[in-house]
């Protein structure tokens, strides 16, 4: 196992007060430990020295959560494609590299501390729409709802985004396009999400715009930077459901009306 | 104290029924009256939030993360089980129950596991109408797969993701609630301690992890949704934020903490690197139906590339031990079988502690992209991790901490002995026995929280006067003074080491002492040192910053103090059980093949452990498990 030298500029700030960038000198950090581990051994010897410890996000660190965040570099989640920063191994770094590492931004997501950030907004799209009215207990045989193996494998596809925000952070209008698309594609392209499909494309989109995120200009850094590599396909989609949802809404009455998937 | 399971009378199959039938219903309008605290946002969590706002119930729910999407049933990825016999292979919900039952190594209550596989069939239903993108078969039909200890297909998954898109069912769910007002959401809020009136849990004291306020809550009935105490062990494939403090802080109020020492070792499980490690990584079980679990027959050829290995060198120790269940033999019983060829010296990979999962044979016979379209997200991880790709050599594992069995004691109602307090998913302790079957925490957190709690909360709540107890009351005033207490005293400490650094020592002693084997002297080694290092985390841990903000030292100081308590109770209760069961192995009591001895004569109860004041002198009360459907025998999977 190799060791690294790293330099590192690391962003501090509390919340409400402007921040700064850090010097922080990281020698002797194993190759095969995570970003997180390194994260953990600078934090003990900052610790040991009587100073404050950088605080970031992390939970399961397993890639699912999607806790963690930090933008490495310039890039959300860092270097490494489809890879979120608690997967990011050291050896992908080398000894003598100086890394920038900063939190997710974005006016949607104030910072918290150093590089924590208050992504709520995203748990208040999911609230404006982001469902099934399905009472416990209403539900019908499962089997008596059947969803064809590609359509099942789509709405996968897009159920696999785990809110980690790294989509808007990596947009130059900090859209949360992506995210949205996903959320609202996975439902909207199931049957079960059919009667609500009007309901729900307006509410997320709306909810979203009311956030402060920004508008899409189709730039696609969002899949790029995604963890999870969701399509930016779920956004032409969104767009088509959107107009369609919009048109609805002012020609009828708002009701939904039977549609069939897509 | 006489513990009363309030296990309903009648035949087995009927059970539930009749329960269903006799409990209290509350009228719609006085529903409203009721708070119910809910805290954890996970399977049980989130789902018991969801179905109680939605039968009117006001909700207050608590979670430490950002959002509750992020609890750590989203990281389960192999699947659920549910007796629907879509295969056609023979299987009910009597199966399910017998292969429960039979896999928690007769320690789980009967009647419990009985309605959890009557409630499986329910819980798939439901998840499809939410639109968890469960697999399909090409005409639309819900697929399945198989999963250990059992000899039927009945598990449903979502890709190696089925922990996550379960979970984000039921936040929508609970977000669908949330919108309507029903449920009052708290993130980033962690509960540091129980209150208790008159003998019953009326509420909770909690921090907000971002302004550091210190609030109490007051409720009806308190729902504890929060997970094991795998971390005890330090690296486990738990999330870091995992904790007892919950369960814990209400044993020390009253509540019966039972069989702590059942806890599961999972056999696949990506192996230490280093010390710098935090945690464990976790290969889904399913990886077992492809995979060949194997390690060299000569110690001599450990240190060779495994395909320099020759066919006939290759000892495939879980098909030769165990020919009937072969690769899919339980969790326990696998993992041993990884440590007993380890101990042997024909470990591979650094250290010696691995064995080798291989694809090859699979590859072969169905092909790189049917493996890739398997598993191909669990490789990707395996090589971010390791560096090495799966589908060129075989994966090396080892077992990890996993999931653990034990938790606060709780009647057929899922009540505490506490009155008042609640304890769903695996948080609790009935289910499971000594032993996990693979794809039954996503079922038993989901059936607790949509079917079970919405069913018999009302048996409790129909016993009190809603709102009758507020924040007012004295015992709050003294909650949260005690709580401020804590924090000030973590904070002034003088000390000069990481709250990590003590995390570390009490995990790897733990895990020496009371991991996958355990006997007497080691235990009562660990008792020895125990508290031997929470005194001296007392006296030397070093916590910067302050209490009035985030700050998350603080936050693990406090889970930390609780573990370096726990941590003792749970080496007692290993020393007490001079048996073997499940997870919980003892090498005084092996037959000589090396399987778990269990003494059903002696040692068939489930311990419930009652908090004294003094740590080292817990009193014992005993729960008898009777078995009357599935007759107790030696657990045999050969």
């Amino acid at each position: 196992m190799a060791l690294l030298n790293l330099h590192l500029k690391v962003w501090r700030q509390n919340a409400g007060q402007p921040g700064h960038f850090q010097d922080i000198d990281a020698p002797e950090i194993p190759d095969h430990a995570s970003f997180l581990e390194m994260m953990d051994i600078v934090n003990e010897r900052l610790i040991a020295k009587g100073e404050e410890p950088v605080a970031f996000d992390h939970d399961c660190r397993e890639g699912i959560c999607g806790m963690c965040s930090m933008t490495i570099n310039g890039m959300p989640h860092g270097p490494e494609k489809a890879t979120t920063t608690c997967q990011l191994h050291m050896r992908k770094f080398r000894t003598g590299d100086t890394i920038w590492i900063e939190p997710f931004r974005a006016r949607a997501f104030p910072v918290i501390k150093d590089l924590v950030t208050d992504r709520s907004a995203f748990d208040r799209i999911q609230q404006a729409g982001g469902f099934v009215t399905v009472r416990t207990g209403s539900a019908a045989e499962a089997n008596n709802i059947l969803v064809g193996k590609e359509v099942a494998d789509a709405a996968m596809d897009a159920a696999a985004c785990i809110g980690c925000g790294a989509c808007v952070a990596a947009c130059k209008n900090a859209s949360a396009m992506l995210y949205v698309a996903a959320k609202a594609g996975q439902l909207n392209t199931l049957p079960q999400g059919q009667p609500e499909k009007t309901r729900r494309t307006l509410g997320m989109v709306r909810q979203m715009d009311h956030e402060g995120f920004g508008g899409c200009t189709n730039q696609y850094e969002c899949e790029a930077a995604c963890p999870k590599e969701i399509s930016v396909r779920w956004i032409t989609k969104l767009n088509r459901d959107f107009a369609a949802a919009t048109l609805k809404d002012a020609f009828g009455n708002g009701q939904e009306r039977g549609e069939g998937g897509d | 104290m006489p513990l009363d399971s309030k296990i309903p009378s009648g035949p087995m199959a009927l059970k539930w029924s009749k329960h269903k039938q006799d409990s209290k219903l509350i009228n719609p309008k006085n529903k409203r009256k009721y708070t119910v605290i809910v805290v954890g946002s996970g399977l049980a969590g989130a789902s018991a939030a969801a179905s109680l706002s939605e039968l009117g119930y006001k909700v207050k729910c608590f979670c430490f993360q950002d959002s509750p999407r992020r609890a750590h049933s989203i990281a389960a990825q192999g699947g659920i089980n549910a007796a629907k016999n879509y295969q056609n292979d023979g299987d009910s919900v009597h199966r399910l129950f017998y292969d429960t039952v039979k896999g928690g190594d007769f320690r789980a209550r009967e009647a419990n596991v009985h309605r959890l596989a009557e409630e499986s069939v329910n819980i798939i239903d439901q998840c499809v109408a939410q639109g968890v993108p469960f697999a399909r078969e090409y005409g639309g039909a819900l697929a399945n797969r198989s999963f250990g200890g059992a000899q039927v297909s009945r598990t449903f998954y979502a890709r190696g993701q089925t922990g996550q898109q379960l979970l984000l069912g039921a936040y929508s769910a609970l977000n669908k609630e949330i919108a309507r007002g029903g449920v009052e959401m708290h993130t980033r809020c962690e509960m540091l301690e129980l209150v208790v009136v008159d003998g019953h849990a009326k509420g909770i004291i909690t921090r907000d992890l971002v302004t550091g306020k210190v609030e109490a809550h007051a409720g009806d009935t308190v729902l504890l949704c929060t997970g094991g105490y795998g971390n005890v062990f330090y690296l486990s494939t738990n999330a870091m934020g995992c904790n007892v403090t919950a369960t814990w802080r209400a044993h020390k109020k009253g509540a019966f903490f039972a069989n702590p020492c059942y806890t599961q070792i999972h056999p696949t499980c990506i192996p230490v690197s280093g010390e710098y490690q935090s945690k464990l990584t976790l290969m889904s079980e399913s990886l077992r139906n492809d995979g060949r679990v194997w390690v060299p027959k000569n110690a001599a050829d450990c240190g060779k590339p495994a395909h320099q290995i020759a066919e006939q060198d290759r000892d495939y120790y879980l098909e030769r031990k165990y020919p009937s269940f072969g690769n899919l033999a339980p969790r326990d019983i696998s993992s041993r079988a990884a440590k007993e060829a380890c101990d042997d010296g024909r470990g591979v990979g650094p250290g010696g502690r691995g064995v080798y999962l291989d694809f090859a044979e699979a590859i072969q016979l169905f092909g790189r992209n049917t493996i890739a379209e398997r598993y191909g997200n669990l490789f990707d991880m395996y090589e971010r991790i390791t560096g090495e790709s799966a589908y060129e050599r075989p994966m090396r594992i080892y077992p990890a901490v996993h999931y653990t069995m034990g938790g606060l004691w709780v009647d057929y109602n899922l009540m505490s002995n506490l009155p008042g307090l609640h304890v769903l998913g695996e948080a609790n302790f009935s289910d499971h026995g000594a032993n996990r079957l693979g794809a039954s925490a996503l079922m038993q957190g989901l059936a607790d929280g949509y079917f079970v709690i919405p069913t018999t909360v009302a048996n409790y709540l129909v016993t009190q006067t809603p709102g009758g107890v507020t924040t007012d009351h004295p015992e709050f005033k003294k909650a949260l003074e005690g709580s401020a207490s804590q924090i000030r005293r973590l904070l002034d400490g003088k000390g000069r080491r990481s709250v990590d650094s003590f995390h570390r020592e009490l995990g790897l002693l733990v895990w020496d002492k009371c991991g996958m084997e355990r006997d007497k002297a080691g235990l009562e080694e660990a008792l020895r040192r125990i508290p031997e290092l929470r005194e001296e985390f007392w006296q030397n841990v070093v916590v910067p910053g302050s209490g009035d903000a985030a700050n998350p030292e603080l936050e693990k100081a406090g889970r930390v103090a609780d573990f370096m308590e726990f941590a003792e109770l749970l080496c007692q209760d290993a020393l007490h059980r001079e048996e073997s069961c499940g997870g919980h192995f003892r090498s005084e009591h092996q037959y000589p093949d090396g399987e778990a001895k269990r003494d059903d004569e002696n040692f068939c109860y489930a311990a419930a452990w009652e908090y004294t004041g003094d740590l080292a002198k817990p009193i014992l009360n005993k729960e008898q498990l009777t078995f009357e459907e599935v007759h107790l025998q030696v657990r045999s999977y050969k």
